[in-house]
């Protein structure tokens, strides 16, 4: 029980921080950072696929009120959420030694920072591609990807050595 | 079919990924017919509530920036009031965008402006007064220094809408000069400016010519500024212009705007429905 009001403050909170702090940097097209995909990273691995999912598109729907931008995020974060186990699984040399709880503490920064990278690459280029819904700039929409996941994975990983230590 | 059922119980994740995938991307594609969303989006009551109260706290710090353009509005309003009554109700940059010229024609409400983006491919307003304050779809939203965009959805408090910075619509615009029409849609680049198309080779343009509504659309009021024209060329085998509009309004600091009201709107619209049905009928 006590891990569920956290994980509702860990939801309220980083949901907060998406809309109310990183989506009001307005910096350049070309930057913009979304880290609340860090709430379904951090859920438990053993927790099962008819939780995660529709946990995750309820966190994708909540931006998606937020900004205006009906859909796109639930269809990113529920994809990742989907691919979560395939991705702990190929990233994770020993499959006993991956703790449950995929922050870095427990896993180390090697496997954490992995993890962050293609789970965050494959929200933004969903989230980038369904936004636009176009391939014509596909140059372009690819800088948007690789620039704003950049900028996400270096406060996601950020976030474990301050605020999610424990 | 008892096998059909443990094969969809081992494969649920699955089964589930795919029903809410189809979902989500089903929302994506009706979002553009926003009254069927009424409550998915930032005019409901939690976002607007949220936005509202984070506002109040970070819009101390715009207080004198916010000041200065309201005592700036307010003495050229004063000055036109004694000088010319009929002046033409257009001003240059940091002036008042629009007086009416016939008070019964529109009104106004002010609104706050409690979420705003100017980065995104499609940029969408949150305003701080909803259907409670008289606030309807479709009506302008104006600032002081020219246009913000158009209100879509109106829930009882708080309403949204595009702001001229979403690649979604375009509005009806004119040069001041001589009122060739055009229409301005931005590119999804810069959110200082804009592109003016449809205005044909043979008129005469400048660097610096002023931009303003044209007042065809029940939207806005005709005569509010939009920008001055940036840069211009003639592209080889083609008719118009590409003009590039440096807009008035500054949309990365946005505060408070004026919604505006046609009071004429439903003859409008009724007017308009019989000249379809006219058409139809011919």
């Amino acid at each position: 029980m006590r891990g569920g009001i956290r994980y509702i403050v860990m939801f309220i909170s980083l949901v907060l921080v998406q809309v109310l702090v990183l989506n009001q940097i307005q910096v350049s097209g070309y930057l913009n950072p979304y880290i609340y995909v860090l709430f379904i990273m951090l859920l438990p691995l053993s927790l099962p696929l008819y939780i995660v999912l529709p946990l995750a598109f309820l966190t994708g729907l909540t931006v998606d009120v937020f900004s205006n931008t009906l859909g796109i995020h639930a269809a990113a974060t529920t994809f990742i959420a989907y691919i979560r186990p395939l991705v702990s699984r190929s990233i994770s040399t020993h499959e006993e030694d991956r703790s449950d709880y995929p922050g870095m503490k427990y896993n180390g920064f090697r496997w954490f920072l992995y993890y962050t990278i293609i789970m965050v690459f494959f929200h933004h280029a969903i989230l980038f591609f369904l936004e636009i819904f176009t391939f014509a700039d596909f140059v372009q929409t690819f800088y948007r990807i690789v620039l704003s996941s950049l900028f996400s994975i270096f406060i996601i990983v950020l976030s474990q050595f301050i605020v999610f230590r424990d | 079919m008892r096998s059909l059922f443990r094969y969809l119980f081992r494969n649920y994740g699955f089964f589930l990924f795919i029903i809410l995938e189809i979902v989500a991307l089903f929302l994506v594609f009706n979002y553009n017919n926003y009254q069927k969303v009424k409550y998915l989006n930032s005019s409901n009551v939690v976002a607007g509530s949220v936005y509202n109260s984070f506002n109040s706290v970070v819009s101390y710090f715009a207080l004198a920036r916010v000041n200065a353009e309201l005592a700036a509005e307010n003495a050229k309003l004063r000055s036109r009031f004694q000088t010319d009554e009929s002046e033409p109700m257009i001003f240059e940059n940091k002036a008042p965008a629009f007086v009416p010229s016939d008070s019964t024609l529109f009104q106004f409400i002010s609104a706050k402006v409690i979420n705003n983006s100017v980065n995104k491919p499609f940029n969408y307003i949150t305003l701080n007064k909803g259907r409670s304050d008289g606030v309807k779809p479709d009506q302008g939203i104006i600032s002081a220094s020219g246009i913000v965009g158009v209100v879509t959805n109106v829930l009882e408090s708080y309403s949204m809408g595009l702001s001229v910075l979403n690649q979604r619509w375009s509005v009806s615009s004119k040069l001041k000069k001589n009122g060739s029409l055009g229409s301005l849609l931005w590119d999804g680049e810069d959110y200082r400016f804009a592109e003016l198309m449809e205005i044909p080779f043979h008129v005469e343009l400048q660097l610096g010519d002023t931009i303003v509504t044209s007042g065809y659309s029940s939207i806005f009021p005709e005569g509010v500024i939009i920008g001055t024209v940036n840069a211009f060329d003639k592209p080889a085998g083609e008719n118009y212009y590409n003009i590039t509009v440096k807009l008035t309004t500054n949309f990365k600091a946005l505060s408070y705007v004026e919604v505006v009201e046609n009071l004429h709107v439903d003859e409008i619209k009724e007017l308009e429905k019989l000249i379809q049905e006219n058409e139809r009928g011919n």
